[in-house]
């Protein structure tokens, strides 16, 4: 096993390295003059544009460009925005928002999730089965960004339970943005449960259970829900790599400065160092949540082993 | 083996106390498209030692009415009508909760594929062990302990080293044995083993069945052995019942049974076997496919394929096969069958 996951981090440094020239490449290859773009209405002067130019090498070709890039991440240096400011100093005032974010909506999306999933799952077609199955639908039929407005319109504005916008409430601003970040993924989640659920109450070992005379709670804890988890912790696993690489809408409607949002604003602005920084670490949280399930996979599943 | 004497009353072979009596058992499936009628109207008693095989092809019911003694039968749900009695109390009747308290120390059971019956994530010792933790309180560590004891007494190799393994980790043999480990743990009155060699190699089935007779032996338990295997039958069964779509159409003892049989369906099943005998000679087996269960023939539901059936002016009168349901009687003495000519099957 460590070997394994040596192996797979190992692996990470080529798939990162690639992933970091594609971004360059098509940063590079985005119409428009960036620096042009940085002195809005009024133009800059002919000699300040070259100077910046050269000093961000943009008048080099694509390659020398990378190389440079290269070899200031090979000394932890990460570049600056053509303003000047770090990088590093960026990802590090917009990332706890994102992380923040993730935690609130994993919260969720495992909590209710499993838990209208197993509910359903142990009462096929009750009421309650039907209700999930309903709403879920509805759920995953609306764009998160209608909603995103629903939930301020509902939540914020008409009752006034939470915040609407921004951070200054602390882990309380993030209720109404988790919640809508993980709809779909809780939609998903109960889904999944519920059929792995349903599944394995007809499983053969299900049937022993009962037969060995363990009482009701166990059969279903112990030996019908322990199995059918395997599947559902798995998507959530995977799913907080996909979460932390920010969510541009829901970041945007709700005002919070995290990274999703930051790599948005970098697009518009082709600010190429920023956008190359943010996304290989957004590829590297995925890969490496990806190792994670992995590793939970083998550890929950004992028929699993990677040796 | 304990050869049994049978007295000509209906009871079969006892060879102890009485341990379950089993009365006009009836189990139907209420789907969509219509009422499945698994089981309708068995009846049997099962004795302190016996050996009770109970006969039929897939879909006869023969499992159907061990699951609804063990009161599993919830997905799908069924109705389970008539009486079932261990130990003299009705379990139909019983709390949920002493029903529970039944299965286990009272009946246990082992089923047909291990692999798929024993929970994957699980070692193989925690799921023995848990016998022990849920029914006696037992401590993680004790019934590690007696798991490793009950290994050793089903015969697993090295049972000390392999008893955190998982069931993957088993061969076939192995595996039914880890399930008669976890069914025999507290000791039951009664094993009901469902198709226990079914899956597994002839060698292999062998061992599986003579270390079920030892057990049983050592414990005096009574045993009902589903099956659809005549072999195994003829081995190691005091007894047998032959079922035919949820009803018993013959009894008797295994000597008896198989040296003449009662019932035109039991003597189809003797001649699709082959035997060693008639080397050369062609299997005859029974024309036709089993009922189906929620549209069963009427009359004797066995008529439809039966060779020597008789209808309408050939029938005795009220003994037409296409109309009147045969009753199981008293056909010889220890003999139920039935058959309206049943005398005439036997040859008598």
């Amino acid at each position: 096993m460590g070997r394994y996951v040596a192996r797979r981090l190992l692996l990470t440094i080529p798939v990162l390295l690639g992933a970091s020239i594609l971004i360059f490449a098509m940063v590079f290859a985005l119409p428009g003059d960036p620096i042009r773009a940085l002195g809005g209405d009024r133009p800059l002067s002919p000699a300040v544009v070259e100077v910046l130019k050269e000093r961000f090498h943009l008048n080099d070709p694509l390659w020398i460009q990378y190389w440079e890039y290269l070899k200031g991440l090979l000394r932890g240096d990460l570049g600056t925005d053509f303003r000047g400011r770090p990088v590093l100093d960026t990802i590090e005032r917009t990332l706890p928002v994102t992380v923040r974010l993730t935690i609130v909506a994993v919260l969720f999306e495992t909590i209710i999730g499993i838990i209208a999933g197993v509910l359903a799952g142990i009462r096929r077609n009750s009421y309650f089965d039907n209700l999930v199955l309903v709403s879920t639908t509805i759920i995953v039929s609306i764009p998160i960004l209608v909603l995103a407005f629903i939930a301020q319109l509902l939540f914020g504005l008409k009752l006034g339970w939470f915040p609407i916008a921004g951070t200054r409430d602390g882990w309380f601003s993030y209720v109404l943005p988790g919640l809508v970040l993980a709809s779909g993924s809780l939609a998903y989640v109960a889904r999944l449960t519920r059929t792995s659920i349903a599944e394995n109450m007809r499983a053969d070992y299900v049937r022993t259970a009962r037969a060995k005379g363990l009482p009701r709670s166990r059969v279903i804890i112990r030996h019908t829900l322990r199995n059918s988890l395997i599947p559902v912790v798995t998507f959530i696993g995977a799913d907080i790599g996909a979460l932390l690489g920010g969510a541009i809408v829901t970041e945007t409607v709700f005002n919070l400065p995290g990274i999703g949002r930051e790599v948005f604003d970098s697009i518009s602005s082709q600010e190429g160092a920023v956008v190359v920084g943010i996304v290989t670490l957004m590829v590297f949280f995925f890969i490496f949540f990806n190792l994670v399930v992995d590793i939970l996979y083998a550890i929950l599943d004992p028929r699993i082993r990677y040796d | 083996m304990t050869q049994s004497q049978i007295d000509p009353t209906p009871k079969p072979a006892t060879t102890g106390a009485t341990l379950l009596e089993v009365d006009d058992l009836h189990v139907e499936f209420r789907q969509r498209s219509g009422v499945v009628n698994a089981v309708n109207g068995v009846s049997y008693t099962l004795a302190e030692g016996e050996t009770l095989a109970i006969l039929g092809e897939s879909g006869s019911g023969k499992s159907v009415s061990a699951q609804a003694i063990m009161g599993i039968l919830d997905v799908p749900p069924a109705v389970v009508r008539g009486s079932i009695r261990f130990e003299g109390r009705d379990m139909l009747t019983m709390s949920e909760e002493d029903q529970r308290q039944i299965r286990g120390p009272g009946i246990s059971m082992i089923f047909q594929d291990a692999l798929s019956s024993l929970n994957p994530v699980y070692s193989v010792g925690w799921q023995i062990g848990e016998m022990f933790r849920v029914h006696q309180g037992a401590s993680r560590k004790e019934a590690k302990a007696k798991a490793i004891e009950l290994m050793d007494r089903v015969r697993i190799p090295a049972a000390a080293k392999r008893v955190n393994d998982y069931p993957h980790q088993f061969s076939g043999g192995m595996r039914q044995r880890v399930m008669i480990a976890m069914a025999i743990a507290l000791d039951p009155r009664i094993l009901i083993a469902d198709e226990p060699t079914t899956a597994l190699d002839v060698t292999v089935q062998a061992q599986v069945m003579d270390l079920l007779k030892d057990l049983q032996r050592e414990t005096g338990m009574g045993l009902i052995l589903i099956t659809h295997d005549l072999g195994v039958v003829n081995e190691v069964a005091d007894s047998v019942a032959v079922m035919y779509a949820g009803r018993i159409v013959e009894r008797g003892t295994v000597d008896d049974v198989f040296t003449d049989a009662g019932h035109p369906y039991t003597e189809g099943l003797m001649n699709s076997v082959p035997q060693v005998e008639a080397k050369g000679g062609r299997l005859q087996p029974i024309v036709g496919q089993p009922p189906n269960l929620a549209a069963i023939p009427s009359g004797c539901p066995f008529h439809p394929r039966c060779a020597r059936r008789r209808l309408g002016a050939e029938a005795a009168p009220g003994r037409d096969c296409a109309t009147d349901l045969p009753p199981l009687r008293l056909v010889a003495p220890g003999r139920e069958a039935a058959c309206h000519y049943s005398e005439e099957v036997l040859g008598v």
